[in-house]
């Protein structure tokens, strides 16, 4: 996938919290990478990451003690602290960590969730047309970015559209709710569908310096 | 007081203001008890396996109101496996053959058929209010022979059941003599009704005050209603997608413009961010706003909407509205009382935008904020102890932290102290849900400090049985204990059996306690019932021994005098 613009950040993965994301985005904008997973492998893991985990503990306390001005969700750098590192243990006493959607959690009616579910499937979904212009290009043209589930989805379908994109280098910018031109994949994908108002693919000078090739999914 | 008339006696009960002065006065001597149970006009069973409706039925023959609540909370939440119970048909029937007086009903988490719905319309001639709260088992043509044949009906209010949609027949069962209700909710119907049955029964309806519309009603059809009702009080609107005109815009807000006495507002299905302008005008009186619904709403949405809203005391919203806009809250909402925030998206490993600074946010602004909900992706034990420190009336507390397990996001450590601040600070709190990473430590706290705690719900927190008994030691007034996922294990089950015969339930599930543990509970204690809850599930790995003995997946014990259900499903198993 497109390596310049970070579409692994934004990713929805399971991993371990801390586990190797380096996203430090600023905190106000609320536009953070995600920093916090937990691994499905987790229960199956023996207990030899206690002694190494304890001891990077106290060298990320440290560490994290001279980062409090800045968000700590977000340097992904938290690692567990020892209690909960215990948890990945087979020790008996301990529930098992939980899997990565436990039953029933969050604790959030079905009625909701059921709700919630059927409206951003309807709602967004059917009148995300926006205008896509490409540099260079004399026509615009519209695309319906609620009918992708993913960025590669709209990489797919812009490349579609304008066949040119596969051989020059071309960077996807989008024009946000505040009237802000933002470089597209920095945001989770919903994020993105909800505030994105009208696409430009930047080309030649201008896209230089801003994340390079616009990489098509082979 | 035996000298006077019972006439006398019954006046004085009369002023006794709940179900709990009542049963004490009852308790008195015979007489008393005689003169209280024929008098006895609303009757509440927290838990419809405690008693055997005949009995209830018996005993208060001249009731008007019942209250009946049958599965544990954490059913909501698809913990209690279906057909487990709950189940609404033995009451109605109870109160079929012995009471007949009967005028209203509400019924919370309980299966309930349309048989039952059709006997309670036919049985009750002066049935008029009908409530059911998380219900599920029936379907619209229930509610048609509701519809038909309760000529006296005030009150239909159906929150967030699973009804079976037989079409919009049941709205235009009402028949053209009704003219008495004060409130209809069917915002839960997932069908459509039929637009012009519904206006005209608004029309003929001048006393209605509270109605709430489903997902289908178009907003024409809204602004015809309003035009009708100036004198509602509570509105759930229906659709407020953004196909419509402009005409349509401008009728809704000049309907918007009559109703003077609106003071609550919900629904905002599919509502476009268009339509909220129309509403600002109505903002400033409003009371009570619930836009848990919209998630095609953002921050700067909600915030404008919500600016205008200076009166509000109680507020539902989505995590969309963010920390700045749970700022702008704080600073327009002086009044507030009651915030709930849900999550919109629901993975745990996901994002949030709101963190601990739009709750600090919020308790520096509205300072009455006595009931909280808050579900967010992190957390301090600083902004726990601010928060304490800014709204010590905190009655119900409950803070959700989509991971499991998850610490200060600031310092890695426990969130003890926070909780701890919170039960510290807060002398009056009734309800506490916790969460995040916790030791024995918070318990201890809890134990310790929440002496007028009801109900607590503890989800992966703990380290050792040692933390359930403190709570099961320090809080003298518990009710409700539910916990999941948490290591306590039979010591902590028996370590004071005698405490659940003060409390409603206990519910432990994915936690240590071993089917030996319960069964010593169970003939420790013949008062309760002890229900084990095996589910047959190919995932389950519950061949895991603990001690050698199977650990039990769900556990849930509760005093009764009805002895053992017979309605229970093969999976529950009561010792």
């Amino acid at each position: 996938m497109a390596e310049g613009l970070g579409f692994e950040e934004t990713e929805l993965r399971l991993g371990l919290p801390g586990g190797g994301n380096d996203d430090a985005s600023a905190r106000g904008s609320g536009k953070r990478g995600y920093a916090e997973t937990i691994d499905l492998k987790l229960k199956l893991e023996p207990a030899p990451a206690v002694g190494e985990d304890e001891v990077a503990n106290e060298g990320i306390a440290a560490a994290t003690a001279e980062q409090l001005s800045s968000s700590a969700a977000a340097d992904g750098k938290m690692k567990r602290s020892p209690s909960q590192t215990s948890v990945v243990t087979s020790d008996p006493e301990k529930p098992r960590a939980p899997k990565a959607q436990a039953v029933g959690w969050p604790p959030v009616r079905s009625f909701r969730k059921n709700i919630l579910a059927a409206q951003t499937e309807k709602g967004d979904r059917s009148a995300a047309l926006v205008k896509v212009s490409m540099d260079g290009a004399p026509y615009l043209r519209k695309l319906d970015i609620g009918a992708c589930n993913s960025y590669d989805e709209l990489s797919m379908a812009l490349e579609k559209m304008f066949s040119t994109m596969k051989e020059s280098s071309c960077v996807p910018t989008y024009e946000d709710k505040d009237g802000d031109w933002m470089l597209v994949g920095d945001v989770p994908w919903e994020m993105f569908v909800s505030s994105c108002k009208r696409l430009r693919i930047m080309k030649g000078s201008e896209a230089i310096g801003l994340g390079g090739k616009c990489k098509i999914v082979s | 007081m035996t000298y006077f008339p019972e006439e006398v006696v019954e006046h004085i009960f009369s002023f006794l203001p709940g179900q709990h002065d009542r049963n004490t006065v009852s308790l008195v001597c015979k007489v008393w008890y005689e003169i209280e149970r024929l008098s006895r006009r609303t009757v509440f069973v927290g838990n419809c396996y405690a008693v055997r409706p005949e009995r209830v039925v018996l005993r208060f023959p001249n009731m008007r109101a019942l209250t009946v609540k049958g599965k544990p909370h954490f059913a909501d939440f698809n913990l209690v496996p279906p057909d487990w119970g709950g189940y609404a048909a033995p009451w109605i029937e109870a109160a079929a053959r012995g009471c007949v007086g009967l005028e209203e009903l509400r019924m919370k988490r309980m299966v309930v058929t349309d048989e039952s719905l059709e006997l309670l319309a036919k049985t009750f001639p002066r049935f008029r209010a009908l409530i059911l709260i998380s219900c599920e088992g029936f379907s619209t043509d229930g509610l048609a022979a509701i519809a038909s044949h309760c000529k006296l009906l005030r009150e239909l209010d159906l929150q967030e059941n699973e009804v079976e949609d037989r079409g919009p027949r049941w709205l235009s069962c009402f028949p053209d003599s009704c003219t008495s209700l004060v409130s209809l909710n069917f915002a839960c119907i997932k069908g459509e009704v039929n637009a012009g049955s519904l206006e005209r029964l608004v029309a003929r309806s001048p006393n209605l005050r509270s109605l709430r519309l489903n997902r289908s009603v178009p907003v024409d059809t809204l602004s015809k209603i309003l035009m009708r009702t100036p004198n509602l009080e509570d509105l759930g609107t229906g659709n407020l997608a953004d196909d419509f005109q402009t005409e349509s815009y401008i009728r809704l807000a000049l309907a918007f413009d009559k109703c003077k006495m609106l003071r609550s507002l919900s629904g905002f299905w599919d509502a476009s961010p268009f339509c909220l302008p129309f509403i600002y005008p109505v903002c400033a009186q409003l009371t009570g706003l619930n836009l848990s619904y919209a998630p095609t709403l953002d921050s700067s949405d909600l915030t404008k909407m919500i600016s205008h809203c200076v009166k509000l005391q109680r507020l539902w919203v989505l995590d969309c509205i963010a920390d700045k806009g749970l700022q702008v809250v704080a600073s327009s909402c002086k009044d507030l009382q009651e915030l709930r925030v849900f999550p919109s998206d629901f993975y745990i490993a996901g994002y949030s935008p709101v963190t601990e600074e739009g709750l600090v946010a919020i308790s520096l602004g509205c300072q009455k904020l006595s009931s909280l909900l808050y579900f967010c992706h992190q957390m301090t034990n600083a902004a726990l102890i601010t928060i304490a420190k800014n709204c010590p009336n905190f009655t119900r507390f409950r803070l959700c932290i989509l991971e499991p397990g998850k610490p200060d996001a600031m310092t890695n450590q426990p969130l003890d102290e926070g909780f701890g601040a919170i039960v510290r600070e807060c002398k009056g709190l009734r309800r506490l849900s916790i969460s995040g990473l916790l030791t024995d430590k918070v318990f201890m706290y809890i134990g310790t400090y929440a002496k007028e705690l009801e109900m607590l719900s503890i989800a992966f927190a703990g380290d050792s049985d040692a933390g359930m008994m403190h709570v099961m030691k320090g809080c003298k007034n518990l009710r409700k204990l539910e916990i999941r996922d948490s290591p306590f294990g039979d010591a902590a089950l028996l370590e004071n059996v005698a405490k659940y015969e003060t409390m409603r339930s206990l519910w432990m599930s994915s936690c240590n306690v071993t089917e030996k543990g319960c069964q010593v509970l169970a003939s420790k204690m013949p008062m309760l019932n002890v229900e084990v809850i095996n589910e047959l599930d190919e995932n389950n790995e519950m061949d895991e021994n603990h001690g050698g003995l199977p650990k039990v997946d769900k556990l849930y014990v509760y005093r009764t005098t009805a002895g053992g259900r017979d309605d229970a499903p093969n999976f529950v198993k009561i010792l």
